[in-house]
């Protein structure tokens, strides 16, 4: 079991109030992924979820029980940190095994679940390594491993790959998405990387200076995004967010459309532009295109598609993909 | 820099490093060797360097006077005791403002360490007549706790400094995992911490042992440390220079091992987080 | 973590040591103050009288004063500016890769771990003495007159013997300091096609330039009291040639029992050393800023 609810929560350090009232509704089960700029305060509403900060003001409520004033140790969670924060004097043995020792169970129940999770985590041969001696993916499988063995409630994971290469990042989303489908336990996961959040994520909470966006499924906020921060924050390469009379003439303040859905053609379109930067990738290519209606535009195309420096090119975007906001920045539904 | 070095240039450096690294060891060393000569060969002209009649004979001399043995007590005693007891008051203050910081933490220890800075013999009149009159003079207990005090400050900075080094998340985490606010300090923090508190230690060691101006000053015959025993062979009459430096090598050998050891950490403790 | 009651015990874990130093410095100093304005003297007892700044005229117009003033610039400066040099050539001898570095190195931090009453002793017996000296037969040897140095160039006596305990400290400092220049901004000066010279004086002196500063000011701090080294050497002779601002207190307190007048000196002795202080703090609390 692993539900919890943040009823009104807030947060302020003096007379600066970082986090104010949140609501927030996570199931059992969920993986839920806080994302947003560095400082939006995703990582205070994590570290408060799992006791590290007091509340302000509102309530945690954790399995029906209010946990608001409870300390970190009793609140059944687990907490993966940024830094791994593993013990640098203890084997990884002893790292994981920490928790239960902790909890005062019997010597022949830890050494069977530090066993069993080394072995979920292919740790088995490094138990009697120090952190020290172990590479960064390691480190982390030990953080993850010493999470793990306390079967908690739910996992908290603050920026838990922050700290790797782009390769091994891509390795440990799968594992981590793996052993969510393995264990079945809620997760909180903080980012500020939305490509993270899109591809593990149950459910995203885009949050920014403190307050809560949109809350949805990956695929909910990369089609309708609520309004314009969204709309630029989810999705890679960024949407192109067109100002001005192009966007007035959709009766809109600003007008959102994603790269991969901009046509483009050598001979016709609505968008007359010249060609900037072609991004080769492969399978995709990203031109920039410096338009004459509507500024700067980024299109996705396949990777067969070449385009001259300077070359004269015309876009067009599929208009019921567009998004129109209004001048506060929020979306104008379709009618 | 990551390049092979000629080994003509390293070849000149290790002649330069060499002779002047002898050039300043040579006091020292010329201590040595004369501690193992006779008196007449110690003052010999020309000087023997290493070709004489090695005796241990200095060694047993000094060690054979009645009061040699309580001098190195009482250096032992005064300067493990005032490291143990700064130990004391400085360990749960340092971690109160390593851990839990306020406002006026910096200001607390910008203030420490000016203490530090007050010249000696400004407050020389009135500890002379505080000593004398609570019966203090020349008492062991009287110089631990004078070399206490005068060596607090760097005692609470050093180990400031090497419990900051002790990333927050990892008692966090320890928090997290289920410790309780002893076990966290059994398990977690006081084994990260115990390198710090040990080098502190060591060179905190160092200094009161080597401390020579309260030590001269507030003590006579009793609880005269080596320093101030030393100091007594300086009497003009005789030159005693194989015994002195016998005393000497002995006053100084172990403190200059430790020393060695505790070269990373001295320059941090001496310069107060200033240079790393 | 910083909740109300952390906050009250982290109070309660730092009073002891915030207060016994605190009783530390303002009980003897107040003491000190007191007395510096009395007539005071141990071996005229129940004479104590108030009697104003008497004691600070006195002592500020002595012209041993103006001699121990002057020897203890000279003390310091000359000791500083042995050390600084000597420590910076040493510390770029010692950054060069060579055979037998780490030994060179503990050979070389050695002298500071002596206690100052023997190095004064050894340097004033074995090495200087005029006769059966080092120093004395190395001058015979080349053909000179060996220099009878406590009695012809005392205070630089004392000035070589108290450098030698502090260049290891100076050299420890500044090596350290250069090792953790950046050896990329090297190679892009060499790049730049900056000479052997010019990298020294562009690259690597403005680098260690605060920890010359940290040098200078913790050695005038501990420099300003120099005192064993003067005791077992030369009294503060001959005459008072040899005696700083600590020595003559010293022997105003203890030899002439003048409580008033050596807590007068006290008192100028304290501001002397604050004014380095003050420079001190700033530069270290800036530091800890970072």
């Amino acid at each position: 079991m692993g539900s919890i609810t943040l009823e009104k929560v807030s947060k302020s350090f003096g007379t600066t109030t970082v986090i104010p009232e949140i609501d927030l509704e996570i199931d059992n089960g969920e993986f839920v992924v806080f994302v947003g700029p560095s400082g939006c305060g995703k990582s205070t509403l994590l570290r408060m979820i799992a006791g590290l900060e007091d509340l302000s003001a509102g309530r945690i409520v954790i399995d029906g029980k209010d946990m608001s004033n409870e300390a970190p140790a009793h609140r059944g969670l687990s907490m993966v940190f940024q830094s791994y924060a593993l013990y640098p004097h203890m084997s990884v043995y002893q790292n994981i095994a920490f928790p239960l020792k902790m909890d005062g169970q019997d010597k022949a129940t830890i050494d069977k679940k530090v066993r069993d999770a080394a072995n979920i985590l292919n740790l088995a041969n490094y138990l009697d390594r120090r952190p020290g001696q172990l590479s960064g993916g390691q480190r982390q499988r030990v953080a993850i491993g010493r999470a793990i063995v306390r079967q908690p409630k739910a996992f908290l994971f603050d920026e838990p790959l922050s700290n790797l290469d782009a390769a091994l990042r891509g390795n440990m989303r799968l594992e981590i998405s793996d052993l969510h489908h393995q264990l079945q336990t809620t997760m909180i996961y903080v980012t500020h990387d939305q490509v993270e959040a899109m591809t593990m994520a149950d459910k995203i909470v885009v949050l920014n200076a403190g307050r809560i966006e949109q809350v949805g499924s990956p695929l909910d906020l990369y089609r309708s995004p609520r309004n314009v921060f969204v709309a630029g924050f989810i999705g890679s390469p960024r949407m192109n967010l067109i100002e001005g009379p192009e966007a007035a003439r959709h009766d809109a303040a600003t007008l959102g459309v994603r790269p991969e859905h901009v046509k483009i053609s050598t001979t016709e379109g609505a968008w007359k532009g010249t060609v900037g930067v072609s991004e080769h990738l492969g399978s995709d290519t990203f031109i920039h295109v410096q338009t004459e209606s509507a500024g700067k535009i980024t299109v996705r195309t396949d990777g067969d598609f070449t385009a001259e420096h300077g070359q004269p090119v015309y876009l067009t975007p599929d208009a019921p993909r567009m998004h129109r906001f209004g001048a506060d920045g929020q979306a104008i539904q379709r009618t | 820099m990551a390049r092979a070095v000629k080994t003509r240039t390293k070849l000149t450096f290790t002649i330069i490093g060499w002779t002047i690294g002898f050039l300043i060891f040579f006091p020292i060393l010329w201590t040595f060797l004369t501690s193992f000569k006779s008196e007449g060969t110690a003052i010999a002209t020309p000087p023997q360097f290493l070709f004489f009649d090695w005796t241990l004979e200095n060694y047993h001399e000094v060690q054979s006077r009645s009061d040699y043995g309580k001098h190195v007590m009482n250096s032992i005693v005064i300067s493990v005791g005032s490291t143990l007891l700064g130990l004391l008051l400085a360990i749960p203050a340092a971690w109160a403002m390593a851990f839990s910081p306020t406002k006026r933490t910096k200001d607390i220890l910008m203030w420490m360490l000016s203490t530090k800075m007050m010249p000696a013999v400004g407050v020389l009149v009135p500890l002379y007549l505080i000593f004398r009159d609570w019966g203090l003079l020349d008492t062991r207990i009287g110089l631990v706790a004078v070399l206490t005090m005068i060596n607090l400050p760097i005692i609470v900075w050093m180990l400031y400094t090497y419990f900051k080094e002790i990333p927050g998340e990892i008692l966090e985490a320890a928090r997290m995992d289920g410790a309780s606010l002893a076990k966290e300090i059994v398990y977690v923090l006081t084994p990260m911490a115990v390198p710090g508190i040990a080098s502190t230690m060591l060179l905190n060691i160092i200094l009161a042992w080597n401390e020579a101006f309260w030590t001269l000053n507030l003590t006579a015959a009793n609880a005269a440390p080596l320093t101030a025993f030393i100091a007594s062979y300086s009497s003009p009459e005789g030159l005693f220079w194989a015994k002195l430096s016998a005393a000497s090598t002995m006053a100084i050998a172990p403190i200059l091992v430790m020393g060695w050891f505790s070269q990373k950490q001295l320059v941090r403790g001496l310069t107060f987080g200033a240079v790393k | 973590m910083a909740t109300l009651q952390t906050r009250a015990t982290a109070r309660l874990m730092m009073s002891p040591a915030v207060i016994l130093l605190f009783l530390w410095m303002i009980v003897p100093l107040a003491m000190t103050l007191y007395f510096s304005f009395l007539r005071y003297n141990l071996l005229m007892p129940g004479t104590e009288e108030y009697i104003g700044v008497v004691n600070y005229q006195y002592f500020l117009t002595d012209p041993a004063f103006f001699t121990a003033l002057g020897n203890t610039l000279m003390l310091v400066g000359g000791t500083l500016l042995i050390t600084v040099i000597g420590g910076i050539l040493l510390a770029l001898v010692l950054d060069q890769p060579f055979f037998g570095q780490g030994i060179v190195r503990l050979l070389v931090i050695a002298p500071f771990f002596v206690m100052p009453t023997v190095s004064a002793l050894v340097w004033k017996n074995m090495l200087m003495h005029p006769v059966n000296g080092l120093f004395a037969w190395i001058a015979r040897t080349f053909g000179f007159q060996p220099i009878d140095w406590f009695a012809q160039l005392p205070l630089f006596s004392i000035i070589l013997i108290v450098a030698w305990q502090w260049l290891p400290f100076a050299t420890l400092i500044l090596l350290t300091a250069l090792q953790s220049l950046d050896g990329e901004q090297i190679e892009a000066a060499e790049m730049d096609g900056a000479g052997v010279f010019s990298r020294f004086y562009y690259l690597v002196l403005p680098h260690l330039s605060r920890a010359i500063t940290v040098v200078i000011l913790i050695q005038t701090i501990f420099l300003l009291s120099v005192f064993a080294e003067i005791l077992v050497t030369t009294n503060g002779g001959p005459g008072i040639q040899t005696t700083n601002i600590t020595y003559l207190i010293y022997m105003q307190a203890l030899l002439q029992f003048d409580v008033g007048g050596a807590s007068a000196g006290g008192i100028v002795a304290v501001v002397l050393a604050n004014i380095v202080a003050f420079f001190l703090i700033r530069l270290i609390g800036k530091n800890l800023e970072r």
